[in-house]
């Protein structure tokens, strides 16, 4: 069972953001930065698949700047078996990103290819399923349910509040979506056979972005709140700004 | 390659979705300002397309076969290509919803097209395509410019459906659906009559401060009065309380309903960030410093066990 996983570097969900004097950007100054947390879903359930196999491999790929090795050794420290560093400093969109995954990942052989459902800074949520147009692979995204049999996985998802149980032909794509994997913390151990296992960085494919960022701000400011007394009249108050001020109810 | 706009619309038993009217109102204003035609596909058998025709739809492509029925990647992909080699269109529109989020970038990347996912405006400036949408959660927006072809996805509740009589005749295209690698074994109908968190109009979200699970009725009673879908917080999720599937914030579902209330919820950052885009905002919590008031339209200081039985009340006499 080889399973490669695509992993994002980007700043820590519990950031405050601020725009960059180029008004294009978030500001980095004393960011932090994590490995985008449904990419690390991702990682451990293709760990459990390859475990639960018994064999295999489990290839970590990013398309990032040089810091993003760090995101990779976590990666192996929690068990991956090698990483693919696609070295690269500059802001891609989506389509980019996907092409130079694409062709980082093509000569690997996967069965199986996880992404995490979409990066938490741009939201695109659209990686994963572009990665399969181009690798010609069938492709289900927001997967929280995921088993391997024999050349098939059969895969659960939550759509328009159905769940759906799908079986698909490997090998495939799917993207991870909260509730598939909880991320392990890796261990000492780990962390020291991590130090030993190959990451390799590869030449980022020419693949232009499509998209252009022109601006980036922050959202609008809301108004003053109103208070509202915790009673029965506050509450017939509030009912009644909902419906005739706000037009919501 | 024609000025012409293409929308992806979904259906499901034969009725469009609401988020059809949405992106055919959005359409419709890029159609115009390109000033080319309104295109609609729509994949799936018996649909009735008059409300397309009523919101701005000049044609619509119908694809009918049991392939097409039910969503999948392969087949509506399939009928989406066609589509498109059909009409040339500067812009493909789609529904932000998961089948629309996963379709809209399998065809960009097919068609090698710019993607905007999720966005909450599009409009056309000149030839090329200018959109804005939410990133970090909705922490920042930005704003987009695809100058080539595009393919862009709506945030679901984000445009108001307008009304505008256009002729919406139907085509029949035929489309042959690939051989499924994808196969779809069973559909679970939810437990509860869960409203789609994404899509809902009203939710009502509970989170740490409700105390635990067992006093979830109270969430799920006032949303069942407001008609609302309900959710939680990160914590309540983590847990064990509620199922993953209900979380609300920047690691659960980003959502932007008309009225969100918040109850029991502090607010961290990432909750925040999942929610803030809501268009009302309640919130009760019994501390007053909670940051989830920073963010609040109408704030309750109270405990959500007193509160909630008394707002249900009130709302079950109000909306009768």
């Amino acid at each position: 069972m080889k399973i490669v996983v695509c992993m994002k570097r980007v700043v820590d969900t519990e950031t405050r953001v601020k725009i960059a004097p180029d008004g294009r950007s978030i500001d980095l100054g004393g960011v932090q930065f994590i490995t985008a947390p449904y990419d690390e879903m991702a990682v451990e359930k293709a760990i459990q698949l390859r475990d639960a196999a018994g064999s295999g491999e489990v290839v970590v790929v990013t398309v990032g700047p040089e810091a993003a090795t760090k995101e990779l050794r976590t990666a192996l420290a929690m068990g991956a078996d090698r990483a693919l560093h696609v070295v690269d400093e500059s802001a891609r969109d989506a389509s980019s990103t996907a092409a130079a995954l694409a062709a980082a990942i093509e000569g690997v052989g996967a069965d199986m290819v996880l992404c995490g459902k979409q990066a938490t800074d741009d939201d695109d949520a659209a990686v994963g399923p572009m990665l399969a147009a181009r690798l010609g692979l069938p492709c289900v995204a927001f997967v929280d349910g995921l088993d391997v049999d024999g050349g098939t996985a059969k895969a659960r998802r939550e759509i328009d509040g159905e769940v759906e149980h799908l079986s698909v032909t490997l090998p495939a794509v799917f993207t991870a979506q909260k509730g598939l994997a909880e991320a392990r913390y890796p261990g000492l151990k780990g962390i020291m056979a991590a130090k030993k296992k190959p990451l390799e960085n590869v030449a980022p494919a020419d693949a232009p972005s499509l998209v252009e960022t022109t601006s980036l701000e922050l959202p609008p400011a809301r108004g003053a709140m109103v208070a509202i007394e915790p009673t029965a009249a506050g509450m017939q108050q509030l009912l009644t700004a909902l419906r005739n001020d706000k037009k919501v109810i | 390659m024609s000025n012409d706009v293409l929308l992806h619309v979904e259906s499901a038993h034969g009725a469009l979705k609401k988020s059809a009217l949405e992106i055919a109102t959005a359409g419709r204003r890029v159609a115009d300002q390109l000033g080319g035609q309104l295109v609609a596909l729509v994949a799936g058998s018996g649909v009735d397309t008059a409300p397309l025709a009523a919101h701005g739809v000049d044609k619509v492509l119908t694809v009918e076969g049991a392939a097409f029925d039910r969503y999948t990647l392969e087949a509506h992909g399939a009928a989406l290509l066609a589509a498109a080699e059909q009409v040339a269109p500067r812009a493909v529109l789609l529904a932000a919803s998961v089948a629309g989020k996963e379709l809209g970038a399998w065809a960009a990347a097919r068609l090698d097209r710019g993607l905007v996912a999720d966005a909450i405006e599009v409009h056309a400036d000149g030839e090329a395509l200018v959109a804005h949408k939410p990133k970090y959660a909705g922490k920042a927006h930005a704003t987009l410019r695809v100058a080539g072809p595009a393919v862009v996805s709506v945030r679901p509740n984000a445009i108001a459906p307008e009304a505008n009589a256009k002729a919406g005749e139907r085509v029949a295209l035929s489309v042959t659906a690939p051989e499924a690698r994808i196969r779809v074994e069973s559909v679970e109908a939810p437990g509860t009559k869960q409203i789609e968190l994404t899509e809902a109009d009203a939710i009502v979200s509970g989170g740490r401060g409700m105390g635990g699970p067992e006093s979830w009725n109270l969430i799920l009673d006032l949303a069942e009065v407001l008609g609302a879908a309900h959710g939680a917080s990160r914590a309540v999720c983590d847990a064990g309380w509620r199922p993953h599937a209900e979380q609300v914030g920047q690691t659960g579902k980003t959502v932007s309903p008309k009225l969100y209330i918040a109850c029991g919820i502090s607010g961290a950052i990432q909750h925040l960030a999942g929610m803030s885009s809501s268009k009302v905002i309640v919130a009760v919590n019994k501390d007053p410093e909670a940051p989830i008031f920073k963010v609040s339209d109408y704030g309750i200081v109270g405990d959500v066990h007193q509160v909630l039985p008394l707002l249900t009340d009130a709302a079950r006499t109000f909306l009768a």
